[in-house]
């Protein structure tokens, strides 16, 4: 079925500026000069495409913040740093289909009235790297880019900057600071990018995925996106499936679909026939689900919230009975308290205490008053940070010991009954 | 500016718009506690300690960056306030030290204070905590503590927004973050010892400073920084007749929060090399002397010249009220219209437009306006009395013109101690009362810390003796010292 974002992929050089052009790439840019820039906004609006990075805001209405006509240049940034555990739905657009991305690069800038966009590009990320750059040259080559792109009386300059491996720097305001040569730490908010982000100048940062969306809806228009997915989540999504799955992988499915098709179905269960234990639907920064929860729900931004998690990057990760649920939840907090910026006294504190704690129940020095600490530490981290990082590890770690009480239990009980620990991790 | 109405824990408040929450809090006399923020420094909000809660907010607000909102409903002081802040003491304490024993810090420590106010709980925290390095030189005289460091940021900040400089950094992530040079770098502004006043806990301590006083023996005294004509505000804090530090004081029309390390660390001369006793040089022979033998011996001295053409030699690094009475009793008791000023003048001065200004004298202004003329352009005289010292330029010129150095009100040692016929011992800046005028024309008053050290007594205290003894016409006359 042909959807939106990944009908080439798979394709032979499909990376390419030829096999793009031959499959119809670079078509929406007619359409889109021929618009003003405030209706290609308002046709984003309509579509209802909402940001794919995580939270999930209405693209159209964040652009529409950018003022215009103050005397400062207008940025892009790209963020394609994806770094989020369980995520890895991006790089297969940089991967596969670069040139969609650039075309996508070209609406937002035109939309927002810039001629200057940075993609943001995770450190370790090799092949999606040298795609991505070849792409840039290749549509410099063909006018693409650079002075009156498209023969059009409209500049566009496109430069790909590498970061160096800190999850943090996927976080908007971080990767900006990143961009200017700072320390990669969020920034206060407000005021937030659209208002003055890179160099103190209107920014909007999206999304690889949001941004690879955009030429199908220039070309087909708002009304087609919308076909796919539902009223409040319209359009498809990149989920990347990874874990206790026959056939892990990246997956573009329409918004609510349901969890357990995309298990069970697209990628054929539970290996060695074993059952589901639980799911982390949305990358690792999100509220766990039991496998009854996640047999329920629908893979759209108010269903998953009906069971307390949320949709995320997108990033599913499948567990199946054997897991053990304290040593999963360990393997989170420790890349938490690795990746924590640090400028927050709870995140800083927090996450580090949290992975401590966690570290000692799982060698077997644990007790019941340890579970209460850790919520309460995670109470006193949520909501309290200038990002939300410090949520990121507090949101799993109370629904890990809601949800899997007998997991946590076990460990601290056996603890205390003097008896001999398993040691994991 | 337009205004902006809300209330404060009840109280009405009226601000103007851009007003952060933590300064609208503070203009009804609410203090909000905090680490990050402070009043002269970029807004950091990382420390989290100002969380306040807010009708109609989801969330927790830090009050140092949330800017004020109409109709906002703002609550510093309730339950989940108070536990707001006492979970944040906990994060702050899991990985501290604790080395209040042998913290310097301790006394004037806000993980001290705030755990005394908002905390007093036993730790929960029984892992092994994060361990850095300790006992850092960071240079120009800060000593670094990385396991004390709160991550606050204000030292930072102050060598970016005081200094100018890019000299100090936070590395590393998570609870292993630690304040850092750049490698191979060190700190070296001349504003660094700001950092130590403004870390608000002990991970930057002054090389100078350090163990050698507790905190809370100290006095403090307000003053002005006499080491150039910028005129910083300062508290001199002593005790015992002795200065341990000098700390800028706020005065936002001339120094704001801060001042340099030259005039911080310029106080040796009120400590040491000072000249405490009279002391009557006859022949080469120096002899010490009470006040009554030196200032008879010197008032002889006077009469067997022609006192008129006595000139007077005060300096511009004096008090106005000091020059005042020198240029009286040069008029009225001398009958001498020679009036002289000395001045510092070292060979390169440093100078930037922060606050340092090449002229390293507190008050050439008041010289200025008391119509003091510099020395160079002394003619003649039978002799002449210095105020503090002399230039070596000034005493070569006095050689040449073969005028005698009858009598030196000396602070500190100096070749003049030897030169003039009799020293009189005066007191420091620290021990007087007065007034220099500075740069931008503000006069600004020096209070005395402790009371004339040794012998030493007010150039006027001197003057008036001296004035009696030549009134009393040769007669020996018994004088009150
Ligand atoms: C800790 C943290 C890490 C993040 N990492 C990424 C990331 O790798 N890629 C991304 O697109 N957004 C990431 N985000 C979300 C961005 O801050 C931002 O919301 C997003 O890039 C906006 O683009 P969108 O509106 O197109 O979703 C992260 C957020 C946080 C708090
Ligand atoms: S919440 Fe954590 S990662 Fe985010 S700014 Fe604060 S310390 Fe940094
Ligand atoms: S910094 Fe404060 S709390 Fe820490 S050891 Fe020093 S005095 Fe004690
Ligand atoms: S050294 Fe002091 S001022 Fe600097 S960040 Fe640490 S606690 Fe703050
Ligand atoms: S004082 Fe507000 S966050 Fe530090």
């Amino acid at each position: 079925m042909a959807l939106v974002l990944t009908n080439r992929v798979g394709l032979k050089d499909s990376h390419t500026l030829e096999v793009y052009k031959k499959t119809g790439g670079y078509a929406s840019v007619e359409k889109l000069f021929a618009m003003e820039p405030g209706t290609v906004i308002e046709e984003v609006k309509s579509s209802g495409l909402r940001g794919r990075g995580g939270a999930g805001f209405s693209c159209g209405l964040k652009w529409s913040f950018v003022p215009q006509n103050i005397g400062k240049p207008v940025y892009l940034c790209v963020n394609a740093d994806e770094s989020e555990p369980g995520t890895f739905k991006d790089r297969l657009l940089l991967e596969e289909d670069p040139h969609q991305l650039i075309e996508g690069i070209v609406i937002a800038c035109y939309a927002i009235r810039s001629t200057t966009a940075y993609i943001y590009i995770r450190g370790e990320f090799d092949l999606s790297y040298r795609r991505i750059e070849q792409a840039v040259k290749e549509a410099y080559q063909a006018g693409f880019l650079g002075k009156n792109i498209f023969g059009k009386k409209y500049d566009l300059n496109v430069t790909v900057h590498r970061g160096a491996g800190a999850y943090i720097c996927g976080e908007e305001t971080a990767l900006l600071n990143s961009l200017e040569g700072k320390k990669g730490e969020p920034r206060i908010k407000p005021p937030f990018p659209a208002v003055a982000g890179l160099f103190g100048c209107p920014t909007i940062v999206n999304n690889v995925e949001t941004l690879s969306a955009l030429p199908f809806i220039i070309n087909e228009g708002a009304l087609a996106y919308r076909k796919w997915g539902t009223e409040k989540s319209p359009g498809t999504k990149l989920f990347s499936v990874s874990g206790h799955v026959v056939r892990p992988g990246t997956y573009e499915v329409p918004l609510g679909y349901p969890l357990k098709d995309l298990i069970y179905k697209d990628c054929g269960g539970i290996p060695d026939g074993k059952k589901l234990k639980a799911v982390i639907p949305g990358g690792s920064s999100v509220p766990v689900l039991t496998a009854e929860e996640a047999e329920k729900t629908f893979l759209d931004y108010e269903s998953i919230a009906q069971y307390g998690s949320m949709l995320g990057s997108g990033g599913v990760m499948v567990m199946d009975e054997d897991v053990d649920m304290v040593w999963a939840l360990r393997n989170l907090s420790r890349f938490y308290a690795h990746e924590s910026c640090g400028q927050c006294t709870p995140c800083r504190e927090g996450t580090g205490w949290v992975d401590k704690i966690l570290q000692r129940v799982l060698n077997g020095g644990g007790t019941l008053e340890d579970l209460a600490l850790l919520k309460e530490i995670s109470d006193n981290m949520m909501g309290k940070t200038i990002c939300v990082l410090a949520d990121s590890i507090a949101m799993p770690v109370l629904s890990f010991i809601k949800k899997f009480p007998a997991d946590f239990e076990r460990y601290v009980r056996s603890h205390s009954a003097g008896g001999k620990m398993r040691i994991l991790g | 500016m337009p205004k902006i109405k809300l209330t404060i824990d009840g109280k009405p408040v009226e601000v103007e718009a851009g007003t952060t929450l933590l300064q609208a809090a503070e203009t009804v006399g609410i203090q909000i506690p905090h680490y990050c923020y402070h009043p002269g420094l970029k807004l950091a909000g990382n420390c989290r300690m100002c969380l306040v809660e807010a009708e109609k907010m989801p969330k927790p607000l830090a009050s140092c960056v949330a800017p004020v909102q109409e109709g906002m409903v703002v609550k510093t002081n309730t339950d989940n306030v108070i536990s707001l802040r006492r979970s944040v003491m906990e994060f702050l304490l899991i990985n501290h030290p604790l080395d209040c024993p042998t913290c310097d810090q301790a006394g004037e420590c806000r993980l001290q204070d705030y755990y005394m106010q908002y905390d007093k709980i036993p730790s929960r925290f029984h892992e092994e905590k994060v361990h850095k390095d300790k006992m850092i030189d960071l240079g120009a005289g800060v000593m670094l503590d990385q396991e004390r460091c709160i991550a606050c940021t204000r030292c930072i900040r102050v060598c970016q927004e005081v200094a100018g400089v890019d000299e100090l950094c936070l590395s590393n992530r998570g609870d292993h973050v630690t304040i850092t040079t750049f490698p191979g770098k060190e700190l070296s502004n001349p504003y660094a010892g700001n950092t130590v006043d403004v870390c608000p806990v002990g991970a930057l301590t002054s090389k100078e400073f350090r163990f050698k006083k507790r905190v809370w023996f100290l006095e403090s005294t307000s003053s002005v920084c006499p080491g150039c004509s910028r005129g910083c505000n300062i508290t001199v804090q002593h005790q015992e007749s002795k200065v341990y530090r000098l700390l800028p004081r706020l005065n936002s029309e001339v120094n704001s929060y801060w001042m340099c390390d030259e005039g911080r660390y310029g106080f040796d001369s009120v400590n040491d090399h000072r000249v405490l006793r009279a002391r009557i040089n006859e022949e080469g022979v120096s002899e010490e002397a009470g006040h009554e033998d030196a200032l008879v011996e010197l008032a002889s001295l006077l009469r067997e010249t022609s006192l008129s053409e006595i000139a007077v030699v005060g300096h511009a690094s004096e008090t106005c009220e000091t020059l005042e009475n020198l240029q009286q009793f040069a008029k009225n008791s001398l009958k001498s219209r020679y009036f002289f000023y000395s001045r510092f003048d070292p060979p390169h001065p440093y100078s930037d437009n922060i606050l340092m200004t090449a002229d390293k004298n507190a008050n050439q202004k008041g010289v200025d306006q008391l119509g003091f003329k510099p020395l160079s352009d002394l003619k003649s005289a039978v002799g002449v009395l210095v105020l503090r010292d002399l230039t070596g330029q000034e005493m070569e010129l006095l050689d040449r013109l073969q005028i005698p150095v009858l009598a030196f009100f000396a602070v500190n040692e100096s070749p003049l101690c030897t030169k003039a016929k009799i020293v009189l011992p005066i007191p420091s800046y620290a021990e007087q009362e007065g007034h220099f005028i500075n740069v931008q024309g503000k006069k600004q008053k020096i209070v005395p810390a402790f009371e004339p050290r040794g012998e030493s007594r007010l150039v006027t205290e001197w003057l008036n003796d001296l004035k009696d003894l030549l009134e009393s016409a040769g007669q020996k006359k018994k004088i009150a010292c």
